[in-house]
């Protein structure tokens, strides 16, 4: 914890001697828990200090500490392999299906820990959903695909409590106009953009705090995308929504705040305005100007 | 090298290629070809070899029950009944169909007749009493000498063991219609039998399925709960690896071995009964459930991972994963597997030898601890039997197996193709 806070209070490293730093390759010990800009919140949604994560024995993040507000937009990009999936699986467990995959640090949400013996991963998952990088509904019939979680739960008693659910949130995922005709038919039968936004449905039916999206829409066209983001903008209003994304346009466009990883490191954390207006880390500069990544 | 040298060289490479590709098609087709031609051979020389056994010769004739010739004066005098001569109401009759035949002949008419014949009058007689003195027709089954010189007269495989006569009153008996072909179903009636004529394969049929339930009902759930359990729930470490590679050893461990296993435990340390359907179907378990376990596990494996994440993302515990996502998708390739390792157990003989389901039995089992075979044992039996006759059961009894696994694969496509997710 006080390594954390001085790191911020500490100077920015080489933002403004480029030169002498070249290309700018730092080693570990310049970025560990050196994170620049507003990693921190007044109320947060998760509370995450020191996390590192272990694949084996290879360290995948690098000491990361950062709070999550409630019902914000956090993006995160950086360069591929630099951690984010690694990071937001964290969030919901997602990793511990992964033999070799270890987490240490902690993690709160709402002041909980996530790791915790006692932690119901269950409860967990259903209060911090998951949106997958590629469509990934169940080969079953849409309208169960929305079902399911709500069924599992044991949300719904009455089979109209059940549609209510199913309906209320194909709309919220923008989807109901285009399906509501043929609920019974396969999920698979969509076309990608469809399917994610299944997929979002899904994961919003059974009401969860926070929504994790991991590049949600890689796999689709621009307008597909578009839909998305919408989509994004209202959900934020009653969720908190973290999302990893490679389309520096898209973290602009529906983040309130950018966070930018770096092999491992968070390197820096801003208002997302001032991330890609006045970045105060070389390499987030780097990277949003196109230098790497 | 200028763009035109390259599509030059481009086009030269092209054709090499489609010529690899053509003669990769040939040897794929030749190798199908090759393949099917085997399997024509095979089911036309069985077929060629066995449809007769599926043909019955029957003899049919008025038999007075006289009380004179046959020393019986009341039907339901025990004693008197026991002492009965049944041989000559048959012979009288075959008297009546054949009138050239004289006195001395009586040996060789009545070698026409199968041995069971005297057995069914006097079963007739003492089912009905009141027949004695009155006239009834009866059809018999003739004797194997008969049938294969009915059958078979053109056949240089069978020697035909009648004499000149008794070949001339037997033609003349199938002219007049007295002697027939028909449907044999007494093959699907009986079981076993010392007599050809009378020997069916209704037992062997009825242990194989009784050995098959009991090997289904055991080898399946405990083979998907065993790749289940490996697949998702055993951590990986050596002790599973170990668990692992011994039932690979299992699946490729000879199946007499299994035979001196159940023999060995169920039987001698257990003391489960020789011979029964139990312990058939409780060897072939063990042979099966490698097969089923490792076909299991590849069909959970294919199972995509995208899946399970889904599942889990929205909190589905380990349990609901497998239940209502794993478990469906891989049911198809589970069931394949499980239904080709039940054929196979089966047509299988080894093991059933060691635990006595070799052993001659005539009634047909009613229970899974009564004294069985099972179809390819009864093959066995009566391939290996000296009398011309029993071949061409085995034949008949080969098409018999082979149906049923012909019945099963299909049966195993089928589901396949009612369970493959459809989308
Ligand atoms: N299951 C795994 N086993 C071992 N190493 C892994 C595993 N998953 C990820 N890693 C490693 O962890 C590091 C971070 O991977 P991660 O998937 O989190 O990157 P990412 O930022 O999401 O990349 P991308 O943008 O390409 O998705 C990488 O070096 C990767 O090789
Ligand atoms: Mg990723």
């Amino acid at each position: 914890m006080n390594t954390m806070n001085s790191a911020i209070d500490q100077d920015v490293p080489v933002k403004d001697e480029p030169e002498t730093r070249g290309g700018a390759t730092f080693n570990d010990a310049e970025l560990e828990g050196r994170t620049v800009g507003k990693p921190f919140a007044d109320d947060p949604k998760f509370t995450l200090r020191d996390v590192e994560v272990f694949y084996g024995d290879a360290r995948a993040i690098k000491g990361i500490s950062l709070d999550i507000a409630k019902n914000e937009v956090i993006a995160f990009i950086g360069p591929s392999g630099c951690g984010k999936s690694t990071f937001l699986r964290c969030l919901n467990r997602m990793n511990d299906s992964i033999d070799i995959c270890r987490v240490k640090g902690q993690l709160q949400l709402d002041g909980e820990d996530i790791y915790d013996a006692k932690r119901d991963v269950v409860e967990l998952r259903a209060r911090v959903g998951m949106v997958f990088q590629k469509p990934n509904p169940f080969p079953k019939s849409i309208y169960d695909n929305v079902a399911y979680g709500p069924r599992i739960h044991g949300l719904a008693n009455r089979k109209s409590d059940l549609d209510d659910i199913v309906e209320r949130s194909l709309r919220g995922a923008g989807l109901w106009n285009e399906v509501k005709d043929r609920l019974d038919s396969p999920g698979t039968g969509l076309s990608g953009g469809q399917q994610q936004r299944l997929c979002i449905a899904r994961a919003i039916a059974v009401s969860p705090e926070v929504v994790l999206m991991d590049e949600p829409c890689s796999a689709l066209d621009p307008i597909a995308t578009a839909r998305i983001e919408e989509l994004i903008a209202e959900l934020s209003q009653s969720y908190t929504i973290i999302i990893v994304t490679h389309s520096m346009q898209q973290a602009a466009r529906v983040s309130d705040r950018t966070a930018y990883f770096h092999l491992g490191h968070l390197v820096e954390v801003n208002e997302t305005n001032k991330v890609f207006t006045a970045p105060q880390h070389e390499l987030t500069e780097s990277y949003i100007t196109g230098r790497f990544g | 090298m200028s763009n035109h040298e390259q599509a030059a060289l481009v086009r030269q490479s092209l054709k090499r290629r489609y010529r690899k590709e053509r003669r990769f098609r040939f040897y794929g087709i030749l190798a199908i070809a090759i393949a099917l031609a085997a399997l024509v051979t095979l089911f036309a020389d069985i077929i060629g070899k066995g449809y007769t056994g599926f043909i019955k010769t029957t003899m049919t004739l008025e038999v007075r029950f006289d009380p004179k010739t046959m020393y019986l004066e009341d039907a339901t005098d025990k004693d008197a009944f026991s002492m009965a001569d049944f041989k000559a109401p048959l012979l009288a009759a075959l008297h009546d169909v054949v009138p050239e035949a004289g006195d001395s002949d009586d040996r060789d008419l009545g070698h026409l007749l199968s041995s069971y014949a005297a057995n069914k009058v006097r079963d007739t007689l003492e089912a009905d009493p009141s027949l004695l003195g009155k006239t009834q027709t009866m059809t018999f089954l003739v004797s194997d000498d008969v049938s294969v010189y009915v059958k078979h007269a053109d056949d240089p495989n069978y020697s035909i063991q009648l004499s000149e006569k008794q070949q001339g009153w037997v033609d003349q008996l199938q002219e007049r219609g007295i002697i027939q072909n028909s449907f044999n179903d007494v093959f699907f009636q009986n079981g076993d039998s010392r007599d050809p004529g009378h020997a069916g394969v209704l037992g062997a049929i009825v242990g194989s399925v009784l050995t098959m339930v009991v090997t289904l009902l055991l080898s399946f759930p405990i083979g998907v709960a065993a790749a289940i359990y490996l697949e998702e729930f055993a951590p990986q470490n050596k002790f599973t690896d170990f668990i692992e590679v011994n039932i690979n050893n299992l699946a490729a461990v000879p199946s007499i071995i299994f035979g001196l296993l159940g023999l060995a435990v169920f039987i001698n340390l257990f003391g489960l009964p020789r011979s029964v359907p139990l312990v058939g179907g409780l060897v072939l378990t063990l042979m099966t459930l490698p097969t089923i376990i490792i076909s299991s596990r590849a069909a959970i494996k294919s199972v995509p991972p995208s899946i399970r994440e889904a599942a889990e993302g929205i909190g589905a515990s380990k349990m609901q994963v497998v239940l209502h996502h794993v478990l469906p998708l891989a049911l198809p390739g589970m069931l394949t597997g499980s239904i080709i390792g039940m054929a196979q157990a089966l047509g299988e003989t080894a093991p059933l030898l060691l635990i006595g389901m070799v052993a001659f039995i005539v009634d047909v089992p009613s229970g899974f601890v009564d004294a069985a075979t099972v179809l390819p044992v009864q093959i066995f039996l009566w391939a290996g039997s000296p009398e011309l006759a029993f071949i061409e059961r085995a034949s008949a009894a080969i098409m018999v197996l082979l149906t049923f696994l012909i019945g099963m694969n299909a049966l195993a496509i089928w589901l396949r193709r009612r369970l493959e997710r459809r989308w």
